[in-house]
């Protein structure tokens, strides 16, 4: 088992707070002339730099802003629409992630209808939704997939299983997503010059997933992993790679991640999934970037099996600069309706929502 | 019969025996056995402190307690919180029919074990039975009595720059006891509830330091609700030190995997005190004299700062705002 307070030593903290100071020191970086932009695309990865106050111990060159990682905040209110009509009818178990829960859409939450009476329950895993329908084989039961390469192999490894057993009243929203093409449509035109790569997504996908970022891209980047020490010494990987003037991808979180792919995982997810277009809140429609169900488990997708929820549609709140935020041209405490019109408890998008949106991170960590 | 009935909450022959063999058994002294519509109990002069609590949790059951213990504890813990001697309780339960008699026996056996611990007795009581599908096997309602030879200013108005605050142990043990039986979450070893009576605790402070400003049991919200609420109320900002709050590693882990702060986390045998600083040593040693306060530990102090507010200071020289939690915990995706 691994320590982690070693990797939250306040002496091992101090140490690579120095080492990041030197670099920024490096002329290369000082002709910059500017704040060096690094971006994190992990939600896990923006709470923990909020937790640990990371920004406030940085030195001014560098500038660190949240991207689209966060699986609940990028996800539509369309789609929420119709997760809502789902949930609300009377055959139906609805299950999903807690953090979805309180996002608002504009006929309100999955909270609110569960207060309302519909049968919503809070699941841990796909597996725990499955288990659900096995126990309640006269009920509807609908698993809300949400989530990048994390949790798109147990959302596979569940329809597997249904199949496997014939468990025929388990179905999905499937609303996955995949990282990579995302970023390339983000990072060419963005201000971002070093990117810290989600330590989760490639523990499944491998780091070589993310080679792209710098050997297509040519924006230097790492690998990291969520402890503050994980973080500083990614953003160290990154300076040096910049510094080098060969923009390199580095991994810097080797303890839980490779370079190749989780064989198991990632072939569960090719063989339930195939990529589709998906929607991104902030970030609009973005080829091949979602995973939609393949013919053969076709009858598990919930939208087929409720026609009449699929139609419903919805909008995002167009006073809302979550999509700002979310393409890393905001800052949250830049927004005007931050911490005024929204807060945690009347969020107006979903960056406020999710613990690991940047808006609940900036609202619940800021600094005094 | 192993089952609760309908008529069991119908005031006759069934309901009469469920009196006779379980509650008389499980609870019986003098003044609950007089059955009468009410009971009629002696205090000592001065003062008398109630409250009133209901208990809803799901599960009944789960690791360190259940809720028999809760509902006697969580009315004890608010009257010791005034300064109060509890004394009295009374017991009201909502039963929904078919519920299995021997998790209300069970149940029951928990309440009298709390309540002799705790040194108080239950008095009264009600019950009544629901229709199946109408509630959540059991509800219990408990209302307290309690004794105060005068009142004690705990109204937190007094709270000033420099008062130091205590926390008598690890902190969100309940929440996650609860949780993790409730989501079936199979940690081992599963994390316990620290429900306990606090009243013998909250004594030993107020014996030594009848001078504490402020007493709390930090329940729904944790300690991050408790301390906005005295901050607010004082006007001045309270700052905590993460290093120095008192947490079980396995609830600490828990609560990283879930996605938790451990400050919304509830408690329901752990109490905050806030005291002038020239006393924090003598508080900290009466409470670590007592069994449910062993790891006691000052947390922090109240600032000048006049914006009262609730910050927490992080081991790399940084601070951050805690606010006051916003709803429901939800755990967190990945």
């Amino acid at each position: 088992m691994i320590d982690l307070s070693k990797r939250r030593s306040p002496q091992l903290i101090n140490e690579l707070k120095r080492q990041i100071e030197l670099l920024c020191q490096n002329e290369v970086i000082l002709a910059y002339n500017r704040p060096l932009v690094i971006m994190e695309v992990c939600g896990t990865h923006t709470a923990s730099i909020y937790r640990y106050g990371i920004k406030s111990i940085l030195p001014k060159q560098l500038k660190l802003v949240s991207g689209p990682g966060c699986p609940v905040c990028v996800t539509t209110n369309d789609i929420l629409e119709k997760a809502l009509a789902v949930a609300c009818c009377p055959e139906v178990i609805f299950t999903s992630f807690g953090d979805m829960m309180r996002v608002p859409a504009a006929s309100g939450s999955l909270l609110q209808r569960k207060s309302e009476g519909a049968d919503i329950r809070i699941v841990y895993s796909p597996l725990d939704a499955l288990k659900i329908a096995a126990e309640n084989p006269s009920k509807q039961v609908v698993f809300f997939a949400i989530g990048f390469e994390t949790t798109a192999p147990t959302t596979a490894a569940a329809i597997e299983k249904a199949a496997e057993k014939q468990i025929k009243n388990f179905s999905v929203i499937s609303v996955h997503k995949t990282m990579p093409e995302a970023l390339k449509l983000l990072l060419p035109d963005s201000k971002v010059d070093g990117l810290l790569c989600p330590g989760h997504v490639a523990a499944v996908t491998g780091a070589a997933a993310f080679d792209f970022v710098a050997s297509e891209l040519g924006k230097a980047s790492a690998v990291a992993g969520f402890e503050p020490a994980d973080i500083m010494e990614a953003i160290i990987a990154i300076l040096q790679s910049i510094i080098s003037g060969r923009p390199v991808l580095v991994n810097s979180y080797p303890r839980f991640v490779k370079t190749e792919a989780s064989s198991y995982a990632v072939a569960a997810m090719n063989r339930v999934f195939k990529p589709c277009d998906a929607t991104w809140r902030g970030l609009g429609s973005i080829p091949a970037s979602g995973l939609a169900l393949r013919e053969e488990f076709a009858a598990f997708d919930a939208l087929k099996r409720f026609p009449e929820a699929a139609q419903v549609t919805g909008a995002d709140n167009p006073a809302c600069r979550c999509g700002s935020v979310l393409r890393g041209e905001l800052d949250p405490g830049d927004c005007p309706l931050m911490g005024k019109v929204c807060t945690p408890a009347s969020p107006a998008g979903a960056c406020m929502v999710s613990g690991e949106g940047a808006c609940a991170a900036y609202y619940k960590y800021r600094l005094k | 019969m192993d089952r609760i009935l309908l008529a069991h909450g119908s005031g006759g022959k069934l309901y009469h025996q469920l009196i006779e063999e379980v509650f008389l058994p499980a609870f019986g002294n003098k003044h609950l056995n007089q059955l009468n519509d009410s009971a009629v109990c002696p205090v000592a002069n001065g003062l008398i402190a109630m409250t009133t609590d209901s208990f809803v949790v799901q599960p009944l059951f789960f690791p360190g307690g259940d809720i028999g213990r809760l509902a006697v504890c969580g009315t004890v813990n608010d009257l010791a919180m005034s300064g109060a001697t509890p004394r009295y309780l009374t017991l009201g339960m909502i039963i929904e029919a078919d519920f299995p008699f021997a998790d209300l026996k069970k149940i029951c056996a928990s309440i009298a074990e709390a309540a002799s611990e705790a040194g108080v007795q239950i008095v009264t009581g009600d019950t009544k039975v629901v229709q199946k599908g109408h509630g959540d096997g059991i509800y219990i309602n408990t209302a307290g009595v309690g004794e105060l030879s005068e009142a004690l200013d705990l109204s937190q108005r007094t709270i000033e720059a420099g008062d130091v605050i205590i926390c008598s142990g690890e902190i969100a043990s309940h929440g996650i006891a609860v949780m993790a039986a409730r989501e079936g979450l199979g940690l081992k070893p599963a994390p316990l509830s620290d429900v306990a009576p606090l009243n013998g605790l909250a004594k030993a402070l107020l014996t030594v330091v009848p001078q504490t400003k402020a007493l709390r049991d930090p329940t729904r919200g944790g300690l991050a609700s408790t301390l906005n609420e005295w901050a607010e109320k004082a006007g001045l900002t309270i700052e905590i030190e993460e290093e120095a709050l008192p947490i079980n590693k396995g609830v600490a882990a828990t609560c990283e995997l879930l996605g938790l702060d451990p400050l919304y986390v509830a408690n329901e045998g752990k109490l905050l005190a806030c005291v002038p600083a020239e006393s924090a040593d003598i508080a900290l040693a009466a409470l670590r004299s007592h069994q449910y306060g062993v790891k006691a530990a000052i947390i922090g102090k109240v600032t000048k700062d006049t914006a009262g507010r609730l910050q927490l200071a992080t081991p790399y020289g940084g601070t951050r705002i805690i606010d006051i939690p916003a709803g429901e915990l939800l755990p967190r995706i990945c």
